[in-house]
């Protein structure tokens, strides 16, 4: 429960932002009477950076594009993971064989030489961030799915279907996808936080999108200015504690979805 | 709509014809069923029994479908459903119940949903909920009301081996295929079940195939009884013949087990467990056979059509039909 106020409160947060605060303020134009690396007071709540830019105004902007990442790369991550899975799964035979070496083939390779050969060669926008991670982290999702709807296909209950007259779309309709939704928010929530983590890792490596605030390129910006050693902690702390929030809030939101989900385990 | 009762049976009166039914598995290296027929009437009550393995539940599955049939033909109410592809319509006529009633039900669904699923999927006219609840309230869960939203994980193995039964009977089938429909419940259950079951087949008409090892309940329930050995029907007839003065040393041997029948001097069968994949030569009983291990085949002479000459079904009284050389010749020798 608290998890879910803590990811309202995050998106909520994200969504508002343009309009409680002003992008301007980044511009050096206007930061430029602003004092540099000052520690958080009134004025500045999280103080602000070598350029004097507002800590707090960053994380609130940085907040817009990780969740956004999140989202869109979970998103497309599970829905080719799905497709793949449920078909290769539930079909078998050739069809199975053919998925399943594609999504080997993808599995093997490497994640992080692809995503910054990936996020180089293509143009720097968001889009490309969401692209390559899909790309890179589909296979697993889809392998995880395929074992679950191996195992839910052989079920007794599905045979009764079957001996009920019941078609392959009613099948898996009504009988395997359902009982394969908790692997898929399992692995949903775990994306999301993977995607996050990912978005911040491209970012610090400089692999973002240079025109956009991320919680992870401002823990980059926070390593050029070497924070650390000067004791800036207010640079670094910040976005760290953010990624952390928002990947714990997802796993155990994660967690209580699929409580909700199964009638086995609601409480009455 | 509780007042049905099963009509249009075909020509010859048979609900389900079995013609020289096989199933292959492992690409035809095994035969699980191997050239059995059967037919079974309107109300009428067939016990399949014989040990695990001899392909007794994977007959009943290629008869509603689940099974694809490598030779032989399937009718049901005198229309083929052989082959791999049954007609929908039909599908509705064949209904199954399940050994484990837990696994047959899906966790997510509700106790609504499990009984209307067949409704839906096969069109059924009529006010859905009033039909659910007929069908359970039919089946023994009183007041239907109190079961309806209800889950799988919150009923007892009885009630949900009902709810089974109640969507099976939902459908107004003509055969009702059971798969060892006791073995999962308790024994203080299990009367219960069988009673319901035997109600559909007086106050509906319908027919039932049930598999069972349980002798007990094949003399319980059953109107004939078809032992089967190694994907093979060995021994058929009515309840009281089969099981009162079987022919069968198969038979004899199952029989001579059960703590209550008397008179029957303990038969332990020896030998290695029959597997499908090597089906001994000539009589597939003949290695664990006692008229043969006894020596006595051989003493009267036909020992060797024992170890080298497949047979089939032979009639031995009425509808009683064995299939045994040790039998065929004594009958032939008594005339």
């Amino acid at each position: 429960m608290a998890s879910l106020v803590l990811l309202i409160g995050f998106v909520i947060l994200a969504i508002i932002t343009p309009w409680i605060t002003d992008r301007a303020d980044f511009n050096a134009i206007n930061t430029g009477d602003n004092p540099t690396n000052h520690p958080p007071d009134g004025d500045y709540l999280l103080g602000t950076d070598r350029y004097g830019r507002s800590v707090a105004l960053q994380l609130m902007w940085g907040a817009r594009v990780s969740l956004f990442v999140g989202f869109a790369a979970t998103v497309l991550t599970i829905v080719i993971g799905v497709l793949i899975g449920l078909t290769a799964g539930f079909f078998g035979g050739w069809i199975d064989s053919v998925l399943m070496r594609i999504t080997d083939w993808f599995l093997v390779i490497p994640f992080l030489p692809t995503a910054i050969v990936l996020a180089a060669v293509l143009e720097r926008s968001l889009w490309t961030i969401v692209m390559v991670i899909g790309i890179t982290s589909w296979p697993s999702s889809a392998r995880l799915i395929r074992s679950q709807v191996l195992s839910v296909r052989e079920r007794l209950y599905v045979d009764r279907a079957r001996a009920l007259g019941a078609g392959r779309l009613h099948i898996v309709g009504r009988h395997i996808l359902p009982n394969v939704t908790p692997l898929i928010l399992a692995s949903a929530t775990l994306a999301v936080p993977i995607s996050i983590l990912t978005e911040t890792t491209l970012s610090f490596l400089g692999l973002g999108d240079p025109t956009e605030i991320s919680w992870g390129g401002m823990l980059d910006q926070a390593q050029q200015s070497s924070a650390v050693t000067s004791g800036h902690w207010w640079y670094y702390l910040p976005p760290g504690v953010a990624i952390m929030l928002v990947v714990l809030a997802f796993t155990i939101f994660g967690r209580a979805l699929e409580e909700v989900l199964d009638p086995r385990l609601r409480k009455r | 709509m509780w007042g049905w009762r099963v009509s249009d049976p075909s020509p010859n009166g048979n609900v389900v014809e079995l013609t020289n039914v096989q199933v292959q598995f492992n690409g035809g290296r095994v035969r699980a069923v191997d050239t059995v027929s059967l037919e079974v009437g309107r109300s009428e009550v067939v016990a399949l029994v014989g040990e695990s393995g001899c392909g007794k539940t994977t007959l009943i599955r290629s008869i509603i479908g689940l099974e694809p049939l490598a030779h032989g033909s399937i009718t049901v109410l005198g229309q083929e459903v052989g082959g791999r592809r049954g007609l929908r319509s039909l599908r509705r006529r064949v209904q199954m119940i399940f050994q484990d009633p837990t696994g047959a039900l899906n966790p997510r669904h509700s106790i609504y949903e499990a009984v209307a699923e067949g409704l839906r999927i096969h069109k059924v006219k009529g006010h859905e909920p009033t039909l659910v609840a007929g069908a359970l309230s039919s089946a023994g869960l009183r007041p239907a009301e109190r079961y309806l939203r209800r889950f799988p994980h919150e009923l007892s193995g009885g009630q949900r081996q009902r709810v089974l039964i109640a969507a099976a009977m939902a459908l107004q089938p003509a055969l009702l295929l059971a798969d060892e429909p006791v073995a999962s419940l308790d024994a203080s259950i299990r009367g219960e079940i069988l009673a319901l079951m035997r109600s559909f087949v007086d106050s509906h008409g319908v027919s039932i195939i049930a598999v069972t090892h349980d002798l007990g309940l094949a003399w319980n329930i059953a109107d004939r009884v078809a032992v089967m050995y190694l994907g093979r029907i060995v021994e058929v007839g009515p309840t009281e013949e089969v099981l009162g003065a079987p022919k069968h040393p198969y038979t004899r041997a199952l029989l001579s087990v059960v703590p209550e029948v008397a008179g029957l001097e303990q038969q332990i069968l020896t030998g290695e467990t029959p597997d499908p994949s090597r089906v001994p030569s000539g009589c597939r009983f003949h290695p664990r056979c006692p008229v043969v291990a006894s020596g006595e085949a051989d003493r009267l002479g036909f020992g060797d059509r024992c170890r080298g000459v497949d047979l089939e079904l032979e009639p031995e009284v009425g509808d009683h039909r064995v299939a045994c050389h040790a039998v065929a010749i004594s009958a032939t020798a008594g005339q």
